[in-house]
């Protein structure tokens, strides 16, 4: 974990929506900025660093963001970070912005992730055909579908798994005024009959394009033990990478998110996630990662992650709540949909989750973002107590 | 500051032509990464954490890092990152995780093909989306701003740029990855044939566009020293970053280069060498004014700097490289390296590196 124990001391979220048309870019993150200051107890002054992360420039078409930002985050005369790890980034970039202060560098770190997807159209940015690459105008609903297809084949799941993650995550989503979606009448029916994008994902199995951004304060134990309100521990933090294509490669259940959770749980002392985790905040876009994610994460045996979804386990009232903020599936700017995974796991740790705080008994929480094509993974653990 | 883990920087590999049509961003990684991997003499599955920094819009297409991935080798899954800046940065992010205690090494690079596009128009999309951008002022028409402004306080005169210019394009012939350099390079000559680019500097003031990559593999005390016999230690690294708005900064100083140095201990000792990411020949004279070092004592890009060669978000880390070689080799004992981002030298990193 580090020399150093860090916390999450504060925490500040936009409302989710698809077109902020009301701020810039600069006030959009400045918003989520200022709330996780506030939380925190703290200035602008007070922060030692500032640490961003987004998706591709080309979402906004804003090259290294973090120049044209540093005024709005309260940067000038600090140092200041840009990460990029594709859709993990926002993960990424509380993992990086922590270890400046579990290196001893730092004291208060600002973390803030964003995107501002109505500044142009993600799947068009995500489809640029590549300078000696073979062009794939899918965008990331045909890229992931052949793998979710392929999930299907081999674990034998009802075809209707997926629709039940899109209803439940839409359902946790009423509870959180943030989410960028609200469908209150939200069904199974609704999903079947939305329309079919690629085989098997429908409309309603797919996240939305958001604006939106997110922000953590993370503060050393010094820090984290003044901090006003309550703070969320991080008791560990892994991040893995595997190539986009290689001979045998797993991308069903990638090696790479495998291996993270497995070094990931060695830093917190997790043993069986589904009973040490009270809830888990993981990187949902398309529905049927759910059960993918479940086995890959290690919550249940390979093959059997579409039974826990089944079976409700993973419900707001189940026995290891899955997404009770509504997840990727409700909120989906991208650059912060990692961060609001971590983040929303810390809230819950805190007991700061509001109208979808789940019930704490161990008192611990997974963060979970993945990107590229399954290939990029961070996660952490957070938890009320000292690691 | 608690107390810091002794880092050194224990090898450097770079290559870099002016225009590249055969080979890929990949295929121009591949031979760089496995000469630093190889240098270092540690096995490549040993080295703790890989960290690259690139940009898209260079690549011309989204994740520009993933390609990198591929030259790296990531099977089985790697501890890996990567920022959208100079590989620098990626280098101060893995110099943080070796702090931690988690790992004890990193192999950081950095790659682009300026040739792909036209570097100079393109960087303007760095700058502010709403208030900046429609005006579409290149790199090069920014730094022509900031140069006139220089002169204006300093006295320094187009003369005094074309010293700088000629003397880069003699110092490149030192190096093997110069994309510009001429051993008989004079001021005279450059001011009667270089052409204006943005008055007040030609052609020979403003960095070459080149393709390459560049590779460091730094480690943690006891494993530098079994791997270097002369490991360059990394003794203090600051970067600070400025306004991003040109009209709210004074531009004829930089005094986050001022503060990175002075954090990073420039004057606890003599500077045997810097390396300045002066991509426009005033950079120079303006970032040696602002570290407070002189021709005089210090050698100031011995290497030609990026006026010789000047692979964009790579460039930054060859001019660690490059103090880091001279110290290696035992040519200098304490050095500087300097690393720029953005428009007018907006974000600034200082790297003071010491041998034994």
């Amino acid at each position: 974990m580090g020399a150093h124990r860090a916390a999450v001391v504060g925490v500040g979220q936009t409302k989710h929506r698809s077109s902020r048309k009301d701020v810039s870019m600069a006030g959009l993150v400045r918003e989520a900025a200022i709330e996780a200051l506030e939380d925190a107890g703290m200035t602008w002054a007070d922060i030692d660093a500032v640490v961003i992360g987004k998706a591709p420039d080309m979402f906004e078409g804003v090259a290294m963001p973090e120049l044209y930002l540093a005024d709005a985050l309260g940067a000038v005369g600090k140092p200041m970070m840009r990460v990029h790890t594709a859709g993990s980034v926002g993960g990424s970039t509380a993992i990086v912005a922590t270890k400046l202060v579990t290196s001893g560098i730092h004291e208060r770190v600002l973390t803030v992730a964003y995107e501002k997807q109505s500044e142009s159209n993600a799947t068009w940015g995500l489809s640029v055909a590549q300078p000696f690459s073979a062009a794939l105008a899918a965008g990331a609903g045909g890229y992931f579908a052949p793998l979710i297809r392929g999930y299907i084949y081999r674990s034998g799941a009802p075809t209707n798994t997926g629709h039940i993650v899109a209803v439940k995550d839409r359902k946790n989503a009423l509870r959180n005024p943030r989410a960028h979606l609200h469908i209150p009448d939200i069904s199974l029916e609704m999903v079947e009959a939305s329309p079919l994008l690629w085989d098997p994902i429908r409309y309603l199995d797919t996240c939305p394009s958001s604006d939106g951004a997110m922000a953590l304060v993370i503060g050393s134990e010094k820090v984290a033990d003044a901090s006003p309100g309550p703070v969320a521990w991080v008791h560990g933090m892994a991040m893995r990478s595997e190539p986009t294509m290689f001979a045998h490669r797993d991308s069903v259940n990638p090696l790479a998110g495998r291996e993270c959770a497995k070094d990931l749980y060695a830093q917190a002392g997790i043993t069986n996630p589904r009973e040490d985790f009270d809830c888990a905040e993981v990187y949902v876009p398309f529905a049927w990662f759910e059960p993918m994610w479940l086995e890959n994460l290690g919550f249940c045996a390979e093959g059997d992650g579409w039974k826990l979804t089944q079976a409700g386990a993973t419900a707001a009232d189940g026995d290891i709540p899955w997404n009770p903020s509504g997840g990727v599936l409700s909120s989906n700017p991208i650059g912060a949909s990692g961060m609001i995974r971590f983040g929303e796991a810390a809230q819950q740790v805190r007991g700061r989750a509001g109208d979808y705080q789940v019930e704490m008994k161990t008192g611990r929480a997974l963060g979970h973002a993945y990107g590229g094509g399954s290939q990029f993974f961070s996660m952490w653990v957070v938890g009320d107590k000292k690691p | 500051m608690t107390s810091l883990r002794e880092v050194g920087i224990i090898s450097y590999a770079t290559s870099a032509v002016a225009r590249d049509v055969v080979h890929n961003e990949v295929e121009i990684i591949v031979p760089v990464i496995g000469e630093a991997v190889a240098r270092s003499t540690i096995a490549k599955k040993d080295i703790g954490f890989v960290c690259s920094g690139s940009l898209d819009y260079l690549f011309g297409g989204p994740f520009a890092f993933v390609s990198g991935v591929d030259a790296v080798g990531a099977v089985p899954p790697i501890r890996e990152s990567h920022v959208e800046m100079d590989a620098a940065w990626a280098l101060y992010e893995a110099w943080c995780y070796i702090q931690t205690g988690e790992v004890d090494s990193a192999l950081i690079y950095g790659f682009s093909k300026g040739s792909s596009g036209d570097p100079y128009e393109l960087m303007t999309v760095q700058t502010d989306p709403y208030y900046t951008v429609p005006l579409w002022p290149s790199m090069t028409d920014m730094a022509a701003l900031q140069a006139r402004a220089f002169m204006h306080r300093t006295g320094t005169s187009e003369r005094d740029l074309a010293e700088v210019a000629a003397r880069a394009q003699r110092n490149g012939m030192s190096i093997d990855y110069a994309v510009r350099s001429a051993a008989d390079a004079t001021a005279e000559q450059l001011m009667a044939s270089s052409p204006y680019v943005s008055d007040p500097l030609r052609e020979s003031d403003i960095f070459p566009v080149s393709d390459g990559a560049t590779a460091i593999v730094i480690a943690a005390d006891d494993v530098a020293r079994k791997h270097c016999a002369r490991p360059a230690w990394i003794r203090g690294i600051e970067h600070r970053i400025e306004a991003h708005s040109l009209g709210v900064r004074d531009l004829t100083r930089s005094v986050s280069t001022t503060l990175a140095g002075k954090k990073a201990g420039v004057a606890n000792g003599t500077i045997d060498i810097a390396e300045l990411h002066a991509q426009f020949s005033h950079e120079e004279l303006l970032l040696a004014e602002a570290l407070g070092i002189d021709g005089s004592t210090t050698s100031i890009n011995p290497s030609g700097g990026p006026l010789a060669s000047n692979v964009l978000m790579a460039a930054g880390l060859n001019r660690m490289g490059e103090v880091a070689n001279a110290i290696s080799n035992g040519a200098a004992n304490r050095g500087l390296a300097h690393i720029t981002s953005g428009p007018c030298l907006q974000h600034n990193m200082v790297c003071v590196l010491e041998g034994d």
